[in-house]
């Protein structure tokens, strides 16, 4: 049955295969990109260059192209939050900020103000209609490339009105479509790291924009093992770079933005059996109690078998401790069901 | 290349909802481009078959492109009241402000003369660029704010006139809000203050709806660009007084009396004057019909549609600019909004990735950010019709109440 979708294109190859996918599903496809980083270094995902990408397989599809400038609400929502929440020595995701503010935020506004039934995206991931009448949201097909987790807070409402075409592929066979359909981006690599992060890395980055202070790196025993510029250099589980010669591999084990303190130790010294969750969501019903629960600390890691009460998240096996800040998600076998932000 | 999966068996590439303007587009912006004069065609279309040649040659080949380049040049330096030697043929408007500003200024200086420049804060980006790489370059840069009236003042140019000034440059009709400045009264009190300072206006949004040669007469350098009177995108000119020493920016085979080298455009140069020459002939009985159909498009909304504003002063506008806003409206939102239901708008300018830019104008004007950023352009034109403005008075109200309705806040 033909929808309006407006297509999220970055100029990269799965959001123009889904573009594509759904034009051959018989829908009514209008494709968007989002102008939302146009920092001096704008090289980045979504520059001109690939804005550019996006039109032009835009009008090999011959679907209507428009350029949504988000530059000012991605700066609050997503830039702004990811530096304070580093200079507060925690760990953010701004790709799944992005995900809830701008892509299934003011765009979702935004398409449905204009009269669009769904949004859709090149995102990895499943949505399906449940034989109780609610979504669900799955782990893609390609499980090297799944891409739920960065879309754990989607519910209900989201999910009813999005679309996510690439998601019963594989990667492999997202490139054959593009290619099979000569599309300009079948060959383009794919984007990697913090999108509005180009030039220098993350710590110039953040150097530009958090006033340095210098402390101290010590050990579990109190010891100080050296000295350090400032605390946003370090995340939990850090094993590199961390300033201090050491004989055995040590390990970030706490940040302490208040005193400035780095606290290194041993492997199993990161070792935790639980992990407590802020802004907890879920798809639909709460999965608290529910047996099966598998949590994902990472976005790419493997499940851990484990139970929640609400609040917290217990591991059946100790895992590394998760940074504060970011994202656990929770899934029954395929279905993400939830998720929360480490405190 | 296969094609495209949503076009019909019979459709070529070009086929669909990315083909350009048709019978059934509403189009309101004129002030970005306008479709080109069927005369210009006519008196072009020579020059696209047997009469090729390079003016800038010895042979018979080359002499008849010259004698046509040369005649368009006579013709446009008429209409706008200059001599065939000051008209300057460029690429665009974009290129004639930055000759004017750049090569100004920076002849100014090789002289010995002064290293500063005045101009407003809503001038083209084609001049505040201009200014931004001069500041870069060591010249002090003034740019005015200017009233929400949209209508620089005399006096407050001439007051940040002082004896380091090289240049002042103020345009002569703005490109968002389309209200007319007081160019001859901004020279005369400038000069007063400093006689020697050199006056340039950028033009460009000026030919269809005033008479440049007598609104421009004391101006030094006029910019003009023929993609805005039914002429080629791509061709403009600048009109530099006699006596006037300008910096070129391209340098080569010395074309264009030395000050824009490059093998001359002969088609576009000829389109452009039989554009100017339609353009003038009929402005008279345009800016009659144009100014009321605009006037009943914007009365029209500012009746219909509640919280609905105007801005810049509409008795100062040229006849065929309209600029409003809605609030609680975001301006880009409504652009799509229209453009889905085929009328085409504008809003700010437009980067070069397409999307919405915050306008300079209106910040320049003082406007409220809330207030800008619900603001869009609406342009007639020579092409323009009652018809035109039924279906804006049709859609746009719809589309508001359509986005207010949705609750999509500014």
């Amino acid at each position: 049955m033909g929808e309006r979708v407006l297509v999220a294109m970055s100029g990269g190859v799965d959001s123009s295969v889904a573009a594509a996918l759904l034009l051959e599903q018989g829908h009514d496809v209008t494709g968007v990109t989002l102008k939302l980083w146009g920092g001096e270094s704008d090289s980045g995902c979504c520059s001109v260059g690939d804005v550019e990408d996006a039109r032009r397989v835009a009008a090999q599809l011959d679907i209507p192209h428009y350029v949504f400038n988000l530059t000012d609400t991605f700066d609050h929502t997503v830039v702004e939050p990811y530096v304070r929440e580093h200079e507060a020595g925690r760990t953010p995701n701004p790709c799944v900020e992005c995900n809830r503010s701008i892509k299934f935020g003011a765009l979702f506004q935004r398409a449905e103000a204009l009269g669009f039934d769904a949004v859709a995206t090149g995102h990895h991931a499943r949505v399906t209609a449940e034989p109780d009448g609610s979504y669900a949201l799955r782990r893609g097909a390609d499980a090297a490339k799944d891409q739920s987790y960065v879309l754990y807070m989607l519910g209900q409402r989201e999910l009813g009105r999005t679309r996510l075409p690439v998601g019963v592929l594989t990667k492999a066979q997202v490139r054959e479509h593009a290619a099979r359909l000569e599309l300009r981006t079948a060959a383009k690599a794919e984007s990697m790291d913090v999108c509005f992060i180009t030039r220098g890395g993350r710590r110039s980055f953040l150097a530009e924009r958090i006033d340095p202070r210098a402390g101290s790196v010590v050990g579990l025993d109190g010891a100080t093992l050296g000295e350090h510029d400032g605390i946003e250099a370090f995340t939990i589980g850090q094993r590199r770079g961390l300033g201090v010669a050491t004989g055995e591999r040590r390990y970030v084990v706490d940040v302490d933005a208040r005193t400035a303190t780095v606290t290194l130790g041993g492997c199993t010294d990161l070792l935790r059996h639980t992990v407590s969750l802020r802004d907890v969501t879920f798809v639909d019903a709460s999965p608290v109690g529910r047996a099966g629960l598998c949590a994902q600390t990472r976005a790419h890691g493997v499940p851990v078998a484990s139970t929640f009460d609400g609040t917290t998240v217990h591991f059946a096996t100790p895992q590394p401790r998760v940074a504060p800040g970011q994202v656990v998600a929770l899934y029954v076998d395929d279905a993400l069901v939830g998720g929360g932000i480490a405190t | 290349m296969s094609s495209p999966p949503n076009a019909g068996p019979n459709a070529g590439p070009n086929a669909g909802p990315n083909a350009g303007p048709n019978a059934d587009v509403t189009y309101l912006d004129h002030a970005a481009t306008t479709p080109v004069r069927p005369e210009a065609v006519a008196a072009m279309t020579p020059f696209l078959g047997g009469t090729f040649g390079n003016p800038s040659g010895g042979h018979s080949a080359a002499r008849a492109a010259k004698t046509a380049l040369e005649a368009a040049r006579e013709e446009i330096a008429s209409l706008l009241g200059a001599e065939p030697g000051e008209v300057v043929f460029t690429a665009g408007g974009t290129e004639a402000d930055n000759l004017a500003v750049k090569g100004a200024a920076r002849r100014a200086r090789a002289d010995g003369g002064g290293d500063a420049v005045v101009t407003t804060a809503f001038e083209h980006k084609g001049v505040l660029a201009s200014c931004d790489r001069l500041a870069a370059e060591g010249f002090r840069i003034t740019r005015l704010p200017v009233p929400a009236t949209g209508v620089v003042d005399p006096g407050a140019i001439a007051a940040a006139v002082d004896p380091d000034t090289a240049l002042v440059s103020v345009m002569l009709v703005n490109n968002e809000v389309g209200t007319i400045q007081p160019l001859e009264e901004i020279v005369r009190r400038v000069r007063e203050r400093a006689p020697g300072v050199l006056v340039h206006t950028d033009a460009v949004q000026a030919v269809p709806w005033i008479d440049v040669a007598e609104a421009a007469a004391s101006v030094d350098l006029v910019a003009i660009s023929a993609h805005k009177f039914g002429g080629l995108k791509g061709t403009g000119a600048l009109v530099v007084r006699g006596g006037i020493a300008l910096e070129p920016l391209l340098e080569g085979g010395g074309q264009e009396r030395g000050l824009r080298s490059g093998t001359s455009n002969v088609a576009g140069a000829v389109a452009m004057a039989a554009a100017l020459r339609v353009t003038c002939a009929e402005r008279a009985a345009e800016i009659v019909r144009i100014a009321a159909l605009r006037d009943r498009l914007v009365d029209g909304l500012l009746a219909t549609v509640p919280d609905a504003f105007e801005n810049g002063e509409r008795a100062a506008k040229v006849a065929g600019n309209a600029h409003v806003g809605f609030r609680g409206v975001e301006a880009e939102t409504l652009l799509v909004a229209l453009d889905r239901a085929d009328v085409c708008a504008a809003a700010g300018s437009s980067c070069s990735s397409g999307a919405t830019e915050p306008s300079h104008v209106l910040a320049a004007m003082g406007i409220a950010p809330d207030d800008a950023l619900a603001s869009i352009r609406l342009s007639l034109g020579f092409a323009s019709t009652d018809r035109d403005v039924d279906v804006a008075l049709a859609v746009i109200p719809r589309a508001v109440e359509q986005l207010r309705h949705a609750g999509a806040a500014a």
